[in-house]
């Protein structure tokens, strides 16, 4: 479903802040895999996702989406077969347009917007239906502005408009690590019964051990730009927060517990 | 000062508020919908009424000379959308660069036939060409009234502008200027989508200066310096007055038609009063900055809750 082959990635090359960021990285997801991808700060784990999502051009690389190189396509091309949710809960949706709206929006990603109608009353129907799997109330508020809702309403609702078109590949950029523990469980459930139901395939990105353990068939460790571990199947299910520390001390040469963000 | 000086003064203030409504209504899109400020309108707002009363003196009819106005105005949008988002050029400088480039083009245009080959201004008489207003009718009980021409104008805009950002295209405008990087994420080119907007906002107040050269009788080529401040301060005025009872997207665009409108009357009263009318930009400005500063000072001094959370912490 993805394949990215030995990507290169510096920021500010040449410069006093230049930073290698992605250092050759190779993965393979299939069909269906679920993903959880740990490391420290600046380890690359943002930046692997949105290099697949395209937000800037890598240096050297391709990037295949489902059997299409998507090395050259821009951010808004791509889209059509990626569903994105943000670290900022600002980020994801528009907050002066309506809920409805918003998911209109993303209704119609990867085809052309026409002058027909923006949002019809048969999908509005729809949405309805859809917001109404999300228990959060929100299907009683289709024309409320999406600035009027709180950080976990605005991350489910990105959720929802994430898989309303049905992706390829949903990229999840530590989309709890701004909400308070409990909502961000709440997410998290969300998530998992999303890509449960819909059988998407996921890359999730946490700071969260527990979480990266708890969730997906597939763990990713990443350190200086580079995959340090792989874990899948049955290994995985059996991963311990032990396992993990130790094989982070074993693999980047240096000590997890001084890094508290991983801790988190 | 006479109070009958100031009455019969009403009309004429009323009809040009309604013709400034219009090129307000093409700042709205720009300024409120993108999010960005587009200063190459003080270029468009001379060129589209050059182009159209050199083409009513070519012997055009008058809707061929608005359209094509329209389309001047559409190009000078695109001409600034490209040097933006092709050339990587800030907005506010890329809209600067098309009014300074427009200058020389509008001299050019009113130039057209004459030896020269330049001119700052042409004129265009009521009683030699079918022009759709003029100010000679502004107090008469007529379909002609240049009053009765702008209010329809107006609807007839607002319904359009409903319409397309009702659609699928319009909502995707809506979303580059509310969110960008959601906009993207939901494969929005956000670039052309820049582009377009400046387009239409461009036509429109290309459209509002043809009507505005019929109104007045002439095209000159200073006749939109500082247009961009008399649009703004129709958006603010507008939403400032009816921002809390107008939530309607429609609504929006009356208000700002009554924005514009508001501006010229107080300004005839500001006239009135004795002011001179070579101050007036002057006046304009600091309104406009005072508005423009109301919000950010609204945050600053005057939020309780955020000094209290601060006094908590």
């Amino acid at each position: 479903m993805l394949e990215l082959n030995n990507i290169y990635k510096t920021f500010n090359p040449g410069t006093v802040n230049e930073k290698r960021a992605l250092n050759g990285i190779s993965l393979k997801l299939n069909e269906g895999d679920f993903v959880t991808v740990i490391g420290s700060n600046g380890a690359g784990k943002s930046t692997v996702l949105n290099a697949i999502a395209g937000v800037w051009p890598v240096d050297s690389g391709s990037i295949i989406i489902d059997g299409q190189d998507v090395t050259g396509l821009p951010e808004y091309k791509r889209a059509k077969f990626l569903g994105r949710v943000f670290q900022d809960p600002m980020t994801g949706t528009a907050a002066t347009m309506e809920i409805q709206e918003n998911l209109a929006l993303a209704k119609r990603r990867g085809a052309r917007r026409t002058l027909r109608v923006g949002i019809t009353k048969k999908e509005q129907e729809e949405y309805r239906e859809q917001l109404r799997t999300l228990d959060l109330g929100l299907e009683d508020r289709m024309t409320a502005k999406v600035g009027l809702l709180s950080g976990g309403q605005r991350q489910a609702l990105t959720l929802l408009m994430a898989t309303l078109q049905k992706p390829k590949l949903l990229l999840l950029d530590e989309h709890t690590a701004a909400l308070d523990p409990k909502t961000a469980e709440k997410v998290l459930k969300t998530t998992d019964a999303i890509i449960r139901e819909n059988h998407l395939t996921a890359f999730m990105v946490t700071h969260n051990m527990k979480d990266a353990i708890a969730h997906g068939n597939r763990l990713i460790m990443m350190n200086e730009g580079k995959i340090i571990f792989d874990v899948a199947g049955e290994e995985k299910k059996k991963l311990t927060m032990k396992d993990l520390l130790d094989k982070f001390a074993e693999l980047s040469g240096s000590s997890i517990q001084s890094d508290k963000a991983l801790l988190a | 000062m006479n109070i009958q000086s100031l009455l019969n003064a009403l009309p004429g203030a009323c009809a040009q508020g309604l013709i400034w409504g219009i090129m307000a209504i093409g700042v709205y899109i720009t300024y409120k919908i993108l999010d960005m400020a587009d200063l190459s309108v003080d270029g468009t707002m001379a060129t589209g009424g050059a182009v159209c009363v050199i083409m009513m003196t070519h012997g055009y009819s008058v809707w061929v000379a608005l359209l094509c106005a329209v389309l001047a105005g559409i190009l000078a949008g695109l001409v600034t959308g490209v040097f933006h988002t092709l050339m990587g050029i800030p907005v506010i400088l890329a809209g600067i660069l098309t009014q300074l480039g427009l200058y020389s083009i509008n001299l050019r245009i009113l130039g057209i036939g004459t030896s020269a080959g330049t001119a700052s201004n042409l004129t265009i008489s009521v009683d030699r060409y079918n022009l759709l207003m003029s100010l000679r009718h502004v107090r008469e009980i007529a379909l002609n009234n240049p009053i009765a021409v702008g209010v329809i104008f107006v609807a007839a805009l607002i319904g359009v502008m409903y319409w397309f950002f009702g659609t699928e295209l319009g909502c995707s405008l809506r979303a580059t200027g509310a969110n960008q990087n959601m906009s993207r994420a939901q494969g929005i080119n956000t670039s052309l989508n820049k582009v377009l907007g400046l387009m239409i906002s461009n036509g429109i107040v290309a459209l509002s200066s043809a009507l505005l050269c019929q109104y007045q009788g002439f095209a000159d080529v200073n006749m939109g310096r500082g247009a961009i401040v008399i649009g703004l301060a129709a958006v603010i005025i507008g939403d400032v007055i009816f921002g809390k009872l107008f939530t309607n997207f429609a609504l929006k665009l009356l208000a700002v038609a009554f924005g514009a409108i508001i501006y010229y009357l107080v300004i005839q009263v500001v006239l009135w009063l004795g002011l001179n009318s070579s101050d007036l930009k002057l006046l304009s400005a600091l309104i406009v900055a005072v508005f423009l500063a109301a919000p950010y000072w609204k945050e600053r001094y005057l939020s309780r809750t955020k000094k209290e959370a601060k006094a908590d912490a």
